[in-house]
């Protein structure tokens, strides 16, 4: 197995990009990974495409030959393969990539994320939402996605004491930063009393501890480690990238306010770096939810488990802290197309290392986590990336 | 939900029908094929029969939903739960009978037939399990740690026959 390195990288805003289709946010990411590679088209091996729902959302299905062809690429027959994980899509897109490169096969491929939310009402996209969860045994019984992650968040605040308003506050720091983030959906800032008072989606987390419906993409292009000078001074190597799955339905896990795919491929990925979560200076965990950000710290062993309610409340994980969460927003603020979400926890944290994050940026970053959750963790992808030099 | 995709579950959904791994004794909800608690996975295959949960069981965690799942927006707010049965499995299931905001975890419950939601006006019915109260008396004092037996290897194991 070759190291496998990220040599560009590519993002558009994220946002209700009304005037923009499938097509142009899938061209302008991967164009701008590409020209920030420096990477001739004529080198490229193939495509990978990370995308959740474009059959439901904007009815085209084979959408990896579409992206490729719409980037000019059609007549090179280079190969397109599109990757569906639910909500963790893209991190799965980028994990065929890695496979892809470090075996040897492909040189360099852009991994490329693309999902369009805003093209259907939003009752349309929230049923698309839950169908990351079990329809037949969860949804057909009256579950939502952002129901159960409320039952997630009960259970929590039953165990552990977690309160309202300590899972108020990972929005209020996600929007915090996606007010430094030029792509992010939102740029607002929040307070703990505007989250508390939002309307009720399900109890307890109401409408500001949910993620948004975003359209949005991203893009990020690897290659092998050998060459990677050839074209950038600070390439960032992929140190690990692992991922696992648990049972579909969150009623048949061992413990539901654990996320067992996170705690093993976390796991895995420390063992393949030879790291653990205290040498992380940067994470984009899973604030798809208030509660899920919270449990994601516990399950990548960034705090004991149970505390990460009063822990994250104290501002252990925002700016100045040992590791910072979500300085892209996170799905919070950033926002949520799904099959991009994943690719561009990647985009930030290698702009992060590689010191670009200007206003965002946390100095002296040289290790950072990128954690990617598909429904109620059916799936999680975690990716580390470290700076070379 | 298809036509043929939703009556395919219906003797599931109907009569809580799971099954039971003859190897090692761990019961499922909705039923398995192969038993993922057996050490080795293959030697539950073929071996598990047909097992009836008996419709009890305990809230282990709940939310009151108001942004309802398709089909059900006629019935906000309602309470959502997930009930852990004698047995083992553990359910996800509407808590009805009782005002959404007193369901507690602790709370005991048997299931009930009931009409899930319709398919628009003129689309087929959905019918299936929800959970009511047990009764007043029902209410177990909140008992904090963890969250009771899995289906696992430690987990009790409630020797129900087969109804």
């Amino acid at each position: 197995m070759r190291e496998v390195a990220v040599l560009g990288v590519g993002q558009t805003r994220f946002g209700e990009l009304w005037d923009r289709s499938f097509r142009e946010i899938g061209i302008e990411a991967g164009l701008q990974a590409l020209v920030d590679a420096k990477l001739s088209s004529t080198d490229l091996g193939g495509l990978f495409l990370g995308n959740m729902a474009s059959g439901a959302l904007i009815d085209q299905e084979h959408i990896a030959p579409l992206i490729l062809d719409a980037t000019g690429l059609g007549h090179r027959h280079l190969p397109a393969v599109r990757v569906e994980g639910g909500g963790a899509s893209g991190a799965l897109a980028l994990h065929q990539g890695y496979l892809a490169v470090a075996s040897g096969l492909y040189d360099y491929v852009v991994v490329g994320g693309a999902e369009k939310l805003t093209d259907v009402p939003d009752e349309t996209a929230a049923r698309i939402t839950s169908s990351a969860a079990d329809q037949e045994w969860e949804v057909v019984f009256g579950a939502t996605l952002p129901a159960l992650w409320a039952l997630v968040a009960r259970r929590h605040m039953y165990d552990f004491g977690t309160t309202r308003e300590q899972l108020a506050k990972v929005a209020v720091h996600s929007h915090e930063m996606g007010s430094k983030n030029p792509n992010a959906h939102f740029r607002n800032k929040l307070t703990v009393q505007q989250v508390m008072d939002a309307g009720p989606v399900a109890e307890p987390l109401g409408m500001l501890d949910c993620a948004p419906l975003s359209d949005g993409a991203a893009a990020v292009v690897l290659g092998p480690m050998e060459s990677a000078r050839k074209h950038t001074d600070t390439p960032i190597r992929i140190a690990a990238s692992q991922v696992a799955c648990d049972t579909m339905a969150l009623h048949q896990r061992r413990e539901i306010t654990r996320l067992d795919s996170t705690v093993v491929a976390a796991r895995r990925a420390y063992d393949q770096a030879r790291r653990t979560a205290q040498d992380v200076q940067v994470a984009e965990i899973h604030d798809a939810y208030t509660i899920s950000a919270l449990v994601s710290l516990e399950d990548l062993g960034f705090v004991e488990k149970g505390r990460s309610g009063p822990e994250f409340a104290s501002g252990r994980f925002g700016p100045g802290g040992r590791t910072v969460v979500n300085t892209s927003g996170g799905l919070k603020a950033q926002g949520r197309p799904f099959g991009a979400v994943g690719v561009a926890q990647v985009v930030e944290i290698v702009r992060q290392l590689r010191g670009e994050a200007k206003e965002r940026q946390v100095s002296g970053a040289r290790l950072g986590l990128a954690q990617d959750v598909g429904g109620t963790g059916a799936t999680t992808v975690v990716h580390l990336l470290e700076r070379e030099n | 939900m298809s036509i043929a995709r939703f009556w395919r579950e219906t003797p599931r959904r109907y009569n809580l029908g799971g099954s039971k791994c003859t190897v090692c004794g761990t019961v499922y909800f909705p039923p398995r094929a192969v038993c993922p608690e057996c050490t080795s996975h293959r030697q539950s295959i073929e071996r598990m029969v047909p097992f009836q949960l008996s419709g009890e069981g305990e809230v282990i965690s709940y939310t009151v939903v108001h942004d309802a799942a398709e089909g059900f927006d006629m019935q906000v707010p309602y309470a959502l739960g997930l009930v852990r049965t004698p047995e083992g499995p553990v359910l996800t299931g509407q808590i009805v009978d009782i005002e959404p905001g007193e369901v507690r975890i602790g709370l005991k419950v048997r299931a009930t037939f009931r009409k899930l939601r319709e398919e628009g006006a003129s689309g087929v019915i959905h019918y299936g399990y929800k959970f009511t109260p047990l009764d007043d008396s029902g209410v177990l004092p909140p008992a904090r740690g963890p969250v009771g037996p899995v289906p696992g290897k430690d987990a009790p194991r409630a020797e129900r026959s087969p109804a």
